[in-house]
């Protein structure tokens, strides 16, 4: 908005322009009235689903709630227990969801890029059967999986996995994979690996045909010896729109990954806490203990953590003034 | 010369497609699972050593699973339904939703527009779960809850299909707009007959997204539903495999609920999988 007056209208003081601006401001509005007419559906959504909640559950941190009584503010206690006397989270959820997230949000960004890039070497006509075959399982979901997955390790004889261990000679008797807590973990970074070729891995396949061929002929001109080499210094700088938009889609996808633990065990909260996720942490307060204010709380911790995961991919990947 | 590097790459591409169907084929393995296990008999399901593929493919399992829940308090039928009508309602009000929005954020300039654009590109990353609890609250709050609304609104918010628009529609070159203006086309007119044909493959790559989300989503469902009949198939043939691991009984009923969740993915996948990437081209972050 131009905020320079002419001189004759300068003169009546402060107190105009200030209303001057707000009339203008208003014209502007109606001027563009349909605009707002048309994104009101989505932002009225998007108001009350996503801004509103991330803002109830930033207060809900600094209170106490079980959902029907009233609201006692506590200041941020919720947080000091979180961090000195909440013994499951710091012991189990924190270590557990940073080898988690670790794992499998960089690994399966990475196996995505691979894969596609491997795919992308092929030629047109079978890159379809290849690209349906990875993406099939994260088509499949959650809940169509469980039945693999129980079926695979299933605890006894029977199990495809016990199975095959025991064919091969490697496991004297069967192994109950889904509730041992030496596994379980194990068994939900595989699961959600074998999984992580989802929305991001289908941008970055688009991402590779965008690259300008040319810029493969220049390379090597300019001495570029290696397929590595090429797709460090030319593949990956020229689609980066793409890797961002997929590094954002598997930070999300890790984070929602935490239904995992549930959709194998069946049980909420997973033996001796092995499987046991910051996302179930909120589960477990919210609606099994109905301890609002503290599963706010935890929630607002684990939404700063994606905050600054999505910071760091922004880093490598964005323009400087995004963010 | 030319001839050596023909050869080069040949064998470099022979090498790369033997070990890619490979290792294809071991990532499909749960989907070829799910098909056959579904159309196991009983005895094939708990045979031992177990067989992956179907020896006597058999109907047995669906029946059971539609008699099964036809006989509980809420039959087969209903969840099935509640699934469907969600499923096509909410992909028609996101594509509505999602395009208008996209249309004037991606060829208007307003006041907010760069407040709203960095809000939506921040909330990519927003995973519902993380505040299930306040919308609950917001739900019951609203009174939308044990209604189709409750399943419907919450995902009518989605920026990541309003940000692949608004990337897709931000390629239509602006004179074919100005162009319409001029011939007395209304902002309502543009809209219809040309950004929302011209879309279409942004359009169709929003619809996998969405209904996978919506197909296979349980939330909803746990959350803003108390009301059994207002459930969806996925809560059903989720709370149908909880408590599975160790049990006989009910094998069989999953085996084809699982075949169930999947099959209108894919199908749906299928149909819009060229377009998808046409998409994407146009949608990264920049």
């Amino acid at each position: 908005m131009n905020t320079e007056l002419t001189p004759s209208l300068a003169k009546p003081g402060r107190k105009s322009s200030v209303r001057l601006k707000l009339k203008r401001f208003l014209l502007d509005i109606k001027r563009d009235s349909f605009a707002y007419f048309f994104l009101a559906p989505f932002l009225i959504c998007f108001l009350l689903f996503i801004v509103i909640p991330v803002v109830m559950a930033a207060t809900l941190g600094f209170t106490s709630y079980d959902g029907f009584g009233k609201l006692h503010f506590i200041g941020v206690d919720n947080y000091i227990a979180l961090f000195t006397q909440d013994i499951i989270f710091l012991t189990k959820a924190i270590p557990n969801t940073f080898l988690f997230a670790l794992i499998v949000g960089p690994g399966g960004y990475l196996l995505s890029f691979a894969f596609a890039w491997l795919i992308h070497q092929l030629p047109m006509k079978i890159r379809d059967y290849y690209t349906l075959a990875f993406y099939a399982p994260s088509m499949a979901g959650g809940v169509a999986l469980t039945v693999v997955w129980i079926a695979a390790f299933s605890g006894d004889r029977v199990g495809y996995f016990n199975n095959f261990l025991l064919g091969m000679g490697w496991i004297d008797s069967p192994v109950i994979w889904l509730q041992d807590p030496k596994y379980l973990l194990k068994i939900m970074i595989v699961v959600s690996l074998w999984t992580s070729f989802s929305v991001g891995f289908l941008a970055m396949l688009a991402g590779l045909q965008t690259v300008n061929r040319e810029l493969y002929e220049a390379g090597r001109i300019d001495g570029i010896t290696s397929r590595l080499q090429e797709v460090f210094y030319i593949t990956i700088p020229s689609m980066k729109p793409q890797m961002l938009f997929s590094a954002v889609m598997s930070i999300v996808g890790t984070l929602k990954a935490g239904g995992i633990s549930t959709q194998l065990t069946g049980m909420p909260i997973t033996p001796s806490y092995s499987g046991h996720l910051i996302i179930n942490h909120i589960d477990d307060y919210a609606f099994i203990r109905f301890e609002l204010g503290y599963a706010s709380a935890v929630s607002v911790m684990l939404l700063i953590f994606s905050y600054f995961a999505m910071r760091f991919a922004t880093r490598l990947f964005g323009s400087k003034e995004e963010l | 010369m030319l001839l050596r590097k023909l050869r080069k790459i040949t064998a470099f591409q022979a090498v790369l497609t033997s070990c890619l169907t490979a290792l294809a084929v071991f990532m499909s393995l749960p989907i070829i699972f799910i098909i056959n296990h579904a159309f196991k008999p009983q005895n094939e399901l708990f045979l031992f050593p177990p067989r992956f593929f179907v020896q006597s493919p058999t109907f047995r399992n669906f029946e059971s699973l539609i008699l099964h829940a036809s006989n509980a308090t809420v039959p087969f039928t209903r969840y099935l339904f509640n699934s469907i009508i969600i499923a096509v309602l909410t992909l028609g009000c996101v594509i509505l939703v999602s395009t208008m929005a996209g249309y004037v954020l991606a060829k208007y300039r307003f006041h907010f527009k760069g407040l709203i654009m960095s809000m939506i590109t921040l909330s990519l990353m927003f995973a519902p779960e993380t505040v299930g609890i306040p919308r609950y609250l917001i739900i019951s709050g609203i009174g939308i809850n044990d209604t189709y609304f409750g399943h419907i609104l919450p995902a009518l918010a989605s920026p990541v299909a309003v940000f692949m628009l608004v990337g897709f529609i931000s390629q239509i070159p602006s004179e074919l707009l100005e162009a319409a203006k001029i011939d007395g086309a209304s902002h309502l007119g543009i809209f219809a007959r040309i950004v929302l044909p011209l879309s279409v493959p942004a359009v169709a790559t929003i619809s996998i997204l969405t209904f996978q989300g919506v197909w296979g989503d349980v939330e909803t469902s746990t959350l803003f539903m108390q009301e059994e009949t207002m459930r969806t198939l996925a809560f059903y043939v989720n709370s149908l495999l909880s408590g599975l691991q160790n049990s006989v009984a009910g094998q069989n009923m999953a085996a084809a609920a699982g075949l169930l969740m999947f099959l209108p993915n894919l199908i749906i996948f299928l149909l819009f999988q060229k377009r998808v990437l046409e998409t994407m081209v146009h949608s990264g972050i920049k």
